[in-house]
């Protein structure tokens, strides 16, 4: 029976020569089957941009009960919490040298006197810029943590002449009072964002590592030039060794998705049937790669170099841990070559959002076509290197 | 047991180089690998939020509505690319991504304001990116009550009752390079280092050699010392190259000492370097050298250190398991000379770090090797 051109009896032996190759040894199955769920809870708990618990040194000359609600009104969110408490002024800068605490505050003497006669009171931040990431985050909140307190603090005490209005309401203050909701993510936590992106980085370094070992192997052993003088088609051998990739990444789909879901509580909103589609796109790119880079490595050793070159900036530009939109314009052009960024992209929309085949399809289609160019040219370079 | 012969030392690192500089793709690996990892990183992360794309649906068609609108987008931190007319429009805008903050001014905008009453405006945001959520909320907030206190209150002022004095220090403009390329120099070490030696005694068996450098008069500690000089050679030449672009191209301040930046950096090499013999040592093949080494190093190096994710968010249990990566302290290290040019003083501890990890490094190489020669 033919398929396509290809005969099917010959392909279920290869692939089932493949399947047996592969399973024969336990620490290839450790790879296949460990890793991504290993890499996932780590990458699960590791990539994390929330500020939580951020150490703080307080000094505070004013004594009074007001400058202690200021430093508990920073504290009771959640995102500050005072590691140190300064009693002269050099322990705040030797803190911050030792990195012992990232963020500094000074209440002055005279806090409370200026604050009951309508302010401004004043207090002074300091902050530990060198992981800016989180300094830029810790600053904004602290800001807006003191501007409340006292604002509320003067709405409190009655104090509220100029705004006959908020006296009746409580805390609310005239003006525009902004009203946040945030979709997909209400508590704005950085794992359910990242957990998804952590699926396209793993599904990318299965098909890499299996297409590139499963062909290069054989060049090593020399049992790819048997390959080649067996009846076997050019197009059969390579249809063989690449269908039981596409069998392993997808089960892997599944183990993380199932992992992710369960153990991270991350919402699956869109179809499994949605995801397998992105994702056999994206591995057929995966594989056509793997090839590729099988053409020019003689050896595993060097495979796996080449593979390194490639996976890290593939990696870096996908979006995973920076957004695209945020890099140099230059940048976010050599990202529309990255497969991973649209398939990261993909991921994170079926899962939070429950997009569908209506709005992903600009994704899918690229991947496929992708996928299907680098195949093609991995498939005629194949040919010409084991001919 | 033998002295120390130098000049044995000096014949063993000379065979090694010889390997190295056979093999064309380790060494371009060796140097590119460093300086393209800082260029990317350290143009492509960074953590500065611009440009929020976002659509503004506006029912109340007044002046006041008109100018909080424009002071969202003279801001420069928002970009308004779609005004919408129904509220229907908005769903399909934040699935597709195309907007990630959605402005909702309702048609009782302006009366509230004129009875000097909370004039409710809504800010539907898609929190997927969590850390661009926060950030682009913080800028609406923000945004918001300066417009409040300014222009919408006429002649009663919002009350500023705290002023707040906050100042950024050792990286002032909280540039993200500044916090990233002096990390990277841990990192990269970390794993290089570590990939490049799980090759060389591994090698040795593979190719039938390991016989006879046994059979050679010539001390263990010899040998690992020697393998090691080319490579701690390289790292050297790489951190001094990382140090450099990081200065010229994303204008990364130093400010500590280069001498105490150098010892550190050759202790940190020294335990790296080691690290990978033992695995090299230990395993006996290239390959799972290779991917051993890979695993023991990327992932820990990467998102365990404080590279790029801070550890003091992280849950207690990774924090702990942190403790045993050594990128962690190196990091601490350098981030501490460049950006706050603090000394030895403050260091200490993890220079002493480092040194133990040297130790432990050579300790571990010269054992596994021991046991494989008798």
């Amino acid at each position: 029976m033919t398929v396509l051109g290809l005969d099917v009896g010959r392909l279920v032996q290869l692939v089932r020569k493949e399947a047996r190759q592969t399973f024969r040894d336990p620490r290839a199955l450790r790879v296949i089957f460990l890793a991504p769920i290993i890499q996932l809870v780590v990458f699960g708990y590791a990539v994390t941009t929330d500020v939580k618990d951020a150490a703080m040194i307080v000094y505070d000359r004013d004594h009074t009960t007001e400058s202690r609600e200021l430093v508990q009104a920073l504290t009771a969110g959640g995102y500050f919490r005072v590691a140190a408490v300064a009693s002269r002024a050099d322990q705040m800068a030797d803190a911050l040298d030792h990195g012992s605490a990232i963020l500094a505050l000074e209440i002055p003497r005279g806090f409370q006197a200026d604050l009951a006669a309508g302010g401004p009171a004043s207090v002074q931040l300091l902050i530990d810029g060198t992981t800016s990431n989180t300094a830029t985050v810790a600053q904004a909140y602290a800001s807006q943590i003191i501007l409340r307190f006292g604002q509320e603090h003067v709405v409190h005490i009655g104090r509220s002449a100029a705004m006959p209005a908020a006296a009746g309401t409580g805390t609310a203050l005239p003006g525009v009072d902004l009203r946040v909701r945030a979709w997909y993510n209400p508590n704005l936590e950085s794992r359910v964002y990242n957990v998804p992106g952590v699926v396209g980085n793993l599904m990318m370094l299965m098909a890499l590592l299996l297409t590139t070992l499963a062909v290069v192997r054989e060049r090593e052993l020399g049992t790819l030039e048997q390959l080649m003088v067996s009846p076997l088609k050019p197009a059969e051998l390579i249809v063989g060794k690449t269908l039981p990739v596409v069998g392993i990444a997808l089960v892997d789909l599944a183990l993380i998705t199932t992992v992710a879901t369960l153990w991270f509580a991350i919402p699956l909103r869109g179809t499994f049937a949605m995801l397998g589609l992105a994702s056999l796109a994206y591995v057929i790119c995966g594989l056509g790669i793997g090839l590729l880079i099988s053409t020019v490595s003689d050896t595993t050793q060097e495979a796996f170099m080449t593979m390194f070159m490639f996976f890290l900036p593939a990696m870096i530009f996908s979006g995973f841990f920076f957004p695209v939109e945020n890099m140099p314009v230059f940048f976010q052009y050599v990202t529309l070559l990255d497969p991973v960024r649209y398939y990261v992209a993909a991921v994170r929309a079926i899962f939070l959002k429950g997009a569908g085949l209506a709005v992903l399809w600009p994704q899918v289609v690229t991947l496929f076509g992708m996928g299907g160019a680098i195949l093609w040219l991995a498939a005629t370079r194949f040919h010409k290197t084991t001919a | 047991m033998r002295r120390l012969s130098l000049k044995r030392l000096w014949a063993m690192a000379r065979k090694e180089w010889l390997h190295i500089r056979r093999d064309s793709r380790s060494l371009a690996m060796a140097f590119a690998v460093p300086g393209l990892m800082v260029v990317l990183f350290g143009y492509v992360i960074t953590f500065d939020v611009r440009d929020i794309h976002m659509a503004v649906l506006d029912q109340s068609h007044t002046t006041q509505s008109r100018d909080l609108v424009d002071a969202f987008r003279s801001s420069g931190y928002f970009r308004v690319t779609r005004q919408l007319d129904d509220d229907a429009e908005i769903a399909p805008l934040l699935t597709r991504g195309s907007v990630r903050l959605v402005l909702v001014i309702p048609p009782d905008f302006s009366k509230h304001l004129a009875a000097a009453e909370p004039a409710p405006v809504q800010a539907l945001v898609d929190g997927g990116d969590a850390n661009t959520a926060s950030i682009a909320i913080n800028y609406a907030q923000a945004i918001v009550t300066s417009y409040s206190a300014t222009a919408v209150l006429k002649g009663v002022p919002l009350p500023v009752p705290i002023a707040v004095d906050s100042r950024v220090w050792y990286n002032e403009d909280l540039k993200s390079s500044s916090m990233i390329v002096p990390g990277l120099m841990a990192t990269i070490m970390m794993i290089l280092s570590a990939l490049l030696t799980s090759l060389t005694i591994a090698r040795e068996w593979e190719r039938g050699t390991m016989e006879q450098l046994a059979a050679t008069p010539v001390h263990r500690l010899e040998v690992i010392l020697g393998k090691l000089l080319p490579y701690l050679g390289i790292g050297a030449i790489d951190i001094v190259l990382v140090a450099v672009v990081g200065g010229i191209v994303f204008a990364v301040p130093f400010r500590g000492n280069p001498v105490l930046l150098m010892v550190t950096a050759m202790l940190f090499l020294v335990g790296a370097q080691g690290l990978g013999m033992f695995i090299s040592a230990a395993t006996k093949s290239q390959f799972l050298a290779t991917q051993l080494a890979m695993i023991t190093t990327f992932l820990p190096a990467t998102l365990l250190s404080g590279l790029m994710f801070d550890l003091s968010s992280m849950p207690k249990v990774l924090q702990v398991i942190s403790l045993a990566v050594p990128a962690r302290y190196f990091i601490t290290a350098t981030r501490g000379i460049f950006l706050k040019g603090v000394g030895l003083d403050v260091l200490w501890g993890q220079a002493l770090g480092m040194a133990l990890f040297a130790l432990a490094g050579l300790a571990l190489a010269v054992h596994a090797f021991k046991k494989e020669i008798a």
